[in-house]
C-alpha cells in the first residue's frame, strides 16, 4: 500500500466543529452542517461565500432536494434519507427529490465520520441526523411563516409542505416562505441536539411505503449509472488484465497489431503504486469498440509472479496447515477455558466448513471516468468508499487526494465490489497519458477475473456437551484471507482480546454469537497465501456469511447428537444471561415467528422433505439485527436438492419503507441461495477460472423459490435489512438436508455429489 | 456510415459494419438506457427489439440491422407509461435497477405476442435475463399485472369499435 493510502484519515465526528445552517438566498434554502470549521451564520446568510452542497436544499418553487452521502445500490437509501427528512420537515412527499453527493467531507456519514456504505448502516447511523435536519428546517420555517404573517410561531401547523395559522386561516407554502427570504433561523450543536423529534406515534412518514423516487427512473433508461457517463472529448479505454488475479507483471507489451485497429490512440501500462493492480495494461481509442478490438490486438508478455501456480486447493491446504498451529492468529473471543471443558464433557464434536471463492459481479460491470481538469482530477464512477477510493485515485494520478472530486452516480449493483477502486486507476493513467478524459469500462471477464472476492474460508469447530446435552464449550477457528487488511486503515482493524495486534473482524463478525456458552473461543487466523494471491474484498454481508454457515450447521449437529428438536435447541441457548441479554430474547423471537409463519413442527411432510432453522445477528455485535429462516427443502435420492420455501423473520426495531424492507430482505435471502446452491469460483494456475455468466452463475428466475417474510417492528431503533438475510439462508437449507436426508453438507456451494455422499456415508 | 432506423427516426452512426449494435446504440446515439453486462448473451442486460422481436444487442452488429426497425427502451413508449413502465412502478420493482431497461424490453416482446401468458411462460421467457438484485418475483408480478391491464385495455378499445 502507498503512503496516499496508509495516510488517509477518517475525519473523526465532531458535531462541535459544525455548526448546523439555514440560509436563505435566491437560490433557495439550503440546511446542513459545514464541512469546515469558521462558517458561521453570517456566512451562510451570504450565498456567495455558502457552498449548497449540504444534506437539502428547498428551492424557490419549494421542492426538497436531499443529497444523499450513501452510495445508492439499490437499497433506495437516498430515497429512505429523504423519507426521514420529510417526516420532520413535514413536507410533501411529492416534493421531494434526491442527490448524490460527491466526496467533499461535509457528507461523510455523521456516525462512521467518513463516506462510506456497508454494513447495513445506513438507515442506523443516519436516522438522528436526517430527522434533525428535517425538524431544523420546519422550524426554521415556522419562524419565517410567523414572522410573514404577523401570528405566534407556537400557532402554526406545518403539513404537506404547507404552513397554516388555523385561527386566522392564513398559510403560506414552502415555496412562498422561501422566497420570502424570511427562514433564517440557524442552530448550534446543542440547540440541534436539543430538538425534540416526533414520538413514534406521531409518524406520517416512517413506516409508510411512499414510491421510492428512483424508481421511475429505472423503468424508462434515464437513471444514470457511472458506464453512462458522456464527457465532451473523451476516450475509451479497455483493459487487458493478466492470467494471474495478483502478483503478474508486463516484461513487454507489443502494440502493431493495436496500432492497425481504426481509433486506436494509446496502450498504457499501469504503473500502480497503490497496490491495487498488477499487470494491467489499458487500451484507449476513440470508442469502446475499438479500444477491446486494440485490446485484443496487443501482445503481452508477462512474468506470472509468486501466485502463477496456486490453485483453490492449494489456499485450502495452507489454511488447513495454518488452523494446526497453536500459535497461528489472534484471539476474536476468548471467554472461559473451552480446551478444559472438552477434557470434562460428555460428548466432543467436530467439524470443517468451508466456502468458496464467491464473485460479486454486479450487472453493471465495473467503470469510471477519470478528467484531469486544471488542478483538479475529476472521477465519474459509482463507488461504496469515497473516503478511500478518491485517496486511491489521487495515488494513481501523484496528486494529493484534496485535489480529487468523486461524481457519485447510480450502482448497477454494488454487494461491496464498489468499496474498491482498482477500476479508477486504469482510467486515471489512461487519461493522463492521452491527456483527454477517458472512461474505462471492464469486460465481464475483466470484472469477474479481477474481482476482490469473497475469500475462500476454512473453519473449524469444536463443541462440547456436558451430560445433561448442554453445550458447554466451543472452540471455532476461521482462516481466511482478510479483506480489510487490505485497506491499510487501522480504524477498520479490531484488537485482538489476546493483544496479538489487530485483527480483521470483517472475517470473524457473527462468531460472537448470541448464544449462551461458557467457554468460548474464536480465533481469526490470516491465510496470508490466499491474501496475497487473491485479494479479496466485502460480499453482501461479509464475515457471517460463512461465520453462521459454520455455526449454525454446527448447533445442528450438536442438537442431533443430543437428540434434540434443533430449534428448541436454539431457544434454550437463547436465554440472555449476562452480556446476550436483550439481543438474545430478540434473535430467539425471531426464530419463533419464522417457525409460525412457515409451519416447522406442524406440518407434515413426505418423504424426502425436510425443514431446517437458522438464526443471525448480523454483522457486529454492536449493530446487530436479527433474523431466522425455515428453509423446506426436497432432497432427491440422487443428491439433488430442491429448495421449495424460505420463510425468513427479521426483526428490524422500526421500519421506515415496509415494502422496501421486503424488497431487501428477499433479495438478501435469494443471494443466499444464490451462494448456498450455485456460485462457485475457483482459483487455477493463479487466475479465477470463471469468466462469464456461463460458468459463473447466479440465481435465474427459474431456480426461484416462494420467499415468506415476517417483518417485526417492535418500535426499537431501525435496524439494516441489506444483508442479514444473506447469511441465515445457507445452514437453513443444510440442517433442512440433513432433515429430510440425514445427509449433512459443510462446503458451500452444496452440490448434489456432496449430497449424496454424505447419504451414504 | 450506416443508417439505423431506431425508434422511429433514421440515424447514421460512425461505426464499422461489425460493431456491436449495443454500443452504437450507446455511445454515438448516447441512448444509454440500453445497458452492457456480459458481451456474450448471458445475461439480457443490452435487449432491444429488432422489427419486434427481443435480441441481444451486444451480439447484434450493426450492420445485420440496416434497414431493420430497432427499438430501444427509449423509444418503447412516448412518456415511459407503456403497460409494462406502469407495472413496474406499481410493483416497484427495480432495486438498482441496471438490468431493469432489458427485462422490460423481453417482457415487451412477450405480451405483444401473448397477452395471457402463464407463470411458466414469463419464467420461460424472462429466465435469459439476469437481475443480480433478485427482484425475480416482483418482475413476474409486474408483467402479469401489465398483460391484466393490456387486455382490459384492448377489450375495452373493441367494444367500442363501430359494427
Amino acid at each position: 500500500m502507498n503512503e496516499h493510502v496508509k495516510n488517509v484519515a477518517l475525519e473523526t465526528t465532531d458535531l462541535s466543529r459544525r455548526s448546523f445552517l439555514v440560509g436563505t438566498a435566491a437560490t433557495g434554502l439550503v440546511l446542513g452542517y459545514a464541512g469546515v470549521p469558521g462558517i458561521d451564520s453570517a456566512a451562510a446568510a451570504a450565498p456567495a461565500s455558502f457552498e449548497p452542497s449540504v444534506w437539502y436544499a428547498i428551492s424557490p418553487d419549494g421542492l426538497v432536494t436531499v443529497t444523499c452521502g450513501k452510495a445508492d445500490m439499490g437499497q433506495h437509501i437516498a430515497s429512505t434519507m429523504a423519507q426521514i427528512v420529510c417526516e420532520e420537515l413535514g413536507a410533501k412527499w411529492s416534493d421531494m427529490r434526491v442527490a448524490l453527493a460527491s466526496n467533499d467531507p461535509k457528507f461523510n456519514d455523521p456516525v462512521l465520520g467518513a463516506q462510506i456504505t456497508g454494513g447495513s448502516w445506513s438507515t442506523m447511523m443516519n436516522f438522528d441526523a436526517m430527522s434533525r435536519a428535517g425538524a431544523a428546517g420546519r422550524m426554521a420555517l415556522t419562524e419565517g411563516a410567523a414572522a410573514a404573517m404577523g401570528v405566534p410561531a407556537s400557532e402554526l401547523v406545518v403539513r404537506d409542505s404547507m404552513i397554516v395559522h388555523p385561527k386566522s386561516k392564513k398559510q403560506m407554502s414552502f415555496a412562498e416562505i422561501v422566497k420570502s427570504g424570511k427562514a433564517t433561523k440557524t442552530f448550534t450543536p446543542d440547540e440541534l441536539k436539543a430538538i425534540k423529534l416526533k414520538t413514534p406515534d406521531q409518524y406520517t412518514m416512517i413506516g409508510v411505503s411512499v414510491p421510492q423516487l428512483d424508481i421511475p427512473s429505472k423503468t424508462n433508461g434515464t437513471a444514470k449509472y457511472g458506464i453512462d457517463v458522456m464527457l465532451p472529448g473523451m476516450a475509451y479505454g479497455a483493459v487487458v488484465t493478466p492470467p494471474v488475479r495478483f502478483g503478474a507483471t508486463v516484461k513487454s507489451v507489443d502494440d502493431s497489431g493495436a496500432k492497425k485497429v481504426s481509433g486506436f490512440i494509446k496502450a498504457v501500462t499501469l504503473d500502480d503504486k497503490t497496490g491495487t493492480t498488477s499487470g494491467w495494461v489499458v487500451a484507449v481509442a476513440s470508442t469502446y469498440a475499438n479500444a477491446k478490438k486494440a485490446a485484443q490486438a496487443l501482445k503481452i508478455a508477462y512474468d506470472g509472479g509468486p501466485n502463477a501456480k496456486l490453485s483453490s486447493q492449494s489456499l485450502l491446504d495452507e489454511a488447513m496447515r495454518l488452523q494446526k498451529l497453536e500459535d497461528s492468529g489472534q484471539f476474536f473471543v476468548k471467554d472461559g477455558d473451552p480446551n478444559a471443558a472438552f477434557g470434562s464433557a460428555a460428548k466432543v464434536l467436530e467439524a470443517e466448513y468451508t466456502t468458496s471463492i464467491n464473485i460479486h459481479a454486479p450487472l453493471e460491470p465495473m467503470n469510471a471516468t477519470a478528467e484531469f481538469k486544471g488542478d483538479i482530477l475529476h472521477i465519474y464512477s459509482g463507488n461504496q468508499f469515497a473516503t478511500r477510493s478518491g485517496a486511491i485515485a489521487a495515488g494513481a494520478a501523484g496528486i494529493d487526494p484534496k485535489f480529487v472530486v468523486m461524481h457519485q452516480m447510480w450502482l448497477g449493483g454494488g454487494f461491496g465490489r464498489r468499496l474498491d477502486a482498482d477500476m479508477m486507476i486504469p482510467a486515471v493513467q489512461a487519461a493522463k497519458a492521452v491527456g483527454k478524459p477517458v472512461k474505462v469500462i471492464y469486460t465481464r471477464e475483466n470484472d469477474m477475473t479481477m474481482d476482490f472476492s469473497r475469500p475462500l474460508t476454512y473453519q473449524k469447530v469444536k463443541a462440547g456437551v456436558d451430560g445433561d446435552g448442554k453445550l458447554i464449550a466451543i472452540s471455532h477457528d476461521v482462516v481466511s484471507a482478510w479483506p480489510t487488511a487490505r485497506w491499510g486503515i487501522p480504524d477498520f482493524l479490531t484488537p485482538s482480546v489476546d493483544k496479538k495486534g489487530p485483527l480483521d473482524s470483517f472475517t470473524v463478525n457473527g462468531a460472537d454469537f448470541f448464544y449462551t456458552v461458557p467457554n468460548h473461543y474464536v480465533r481469526a487466523i490470516k491465510n496470508e497465501l490466499a491474501h496475497n494471491a487473491t485479494p479479496s474484498g466485502q460480499l453482501r454481508s461479509v464475515a457471517p456469511g460463512w461465520t453462521f454457515w459454520a455455526v449454525e450447521s454446527m448447533i445442528d449437529e450438536i442438537a442431533a447428537a443430543s437428540g434434540k428438536d434443533p430449534a428448541q435447541f436454539r431457544i434454550s441457548l437463547l436465554d440472555g444471561a449476562g452480556k446476550n441479554d436483550g439481543g438474545a430474547q430478540r434473535l430467539r423471537n425471531t426464530l419463533l415467528a419464522a417457525m409460525g409463519l412457515s409451519g416447522y413442527g406442524t406440518k407434515q411432510l413426505p418423504k424426502g422433505e425436510g425443514m431446517g432453522v437458522a438464526c443471525v445477528s448480523s454483522q457486529e455485535r454492536a449493530t446487530a439485527s436479527w433474523t431466522a429462516c425455515v428453509a423446506h427443502v426436497a432432497v432427491a435420492p440422487s443428491g439433488a436438492v430442491t429448495v421449495k420455501k424460505l420463510t425468513v423473520a427479521t426483526d428490524v426495531g422500526t421500519q421506515v419503507h415496509p415494502d422496501n424492507i421486503r424488497a431487501q430482505v428477499e433479495g438478501a435471502a435469494l443471494w443466499g441461495l444464490s451462494l448456498a446452491m450455485y456460485e462457485k469460483a475457483t482459483l487455477k494456475d493463479g487466475g479465477i477460472e470463471q469468466t462469464n455468466f456461463d460458468s459463473y452463475t447466479p440465481l435465474r428466475m427459474s431456480q426461484t423459490p416462494e420467499v415468506a417474510v415476517a417483518v417485526i417492528a417492535n418500535g426499537e431503533k431501525a435496524t439494516g435489512v441489506g444483508e442479514p438475510a444473506v447469511t441465515v439462508v445457507a445452514p437453513a437449507i443444510g440442517n433442512a438436508i440433513f432433515n429430510a436426508s440425514g445427509a449433512r453438507v459443510r462446503a458451500l456451494p452444496i452440490t448434489a455429489e456432496a449430497v449424496k455422499a454424505s447419504m451414504k456415508a | 456510415m450506416p443508417t439505423l432506423t431506431i425508434n422511429g427516426r433514421s440515424l447514421s452512426v460512425d461505426a464499422a459494419n461489425d460493431t456491436p449494435l449495443l454500443w452504437a446504440i450507446r455511445e454515438q446515439l448516447q441512448m444509454t438506457g440500453t445497458k452492457f453486462g456480459c458481451g456474450a448473451g448471458l445475461c439480457g442486460a443490452c435487449t432491444v427489439h429488432v422489427n419486434g422481436e427481443a435480441v441481444r444487442s451486444c451480439q447484434t452488429m450493426v450492420g445485420d440491422v440496416a434497414g431493420k426497425k430497432i427499438t430501444t427502451i427509449e423509444g418503447l413508449s412516448a412518456k415511459g407509461d407503456h403497460p409494462l413502465q406502469k407495472a413496474w412502478i406499481a410493483e416497484q420493482v427495480p432495486q438498482c435497477g441496471y438490468c431493469q431497461s432489458g427485462q422490460i424490453m423481453q417482457a415487451a416482446s412477450l405480451l405483444a405476442k401473448n397477452p395471457n401468458p402463464t407463470k411458466e411462460e414469463v419464467v420461460a421467457h424472462m429466465d435469459g435475463n439476469l437481475c443480480r438484485c433478485m427482484t425475480y418475483s416482483r418482475i413476474q408480478k409486474a408483467i402479469m399485472r401489465a398483460a391484466s391491464e393490456m387486455r382490459t385495455a384492448s377489450a375495452t378499445s373493441s367494444e367500442r369499435r363501430p359494427t
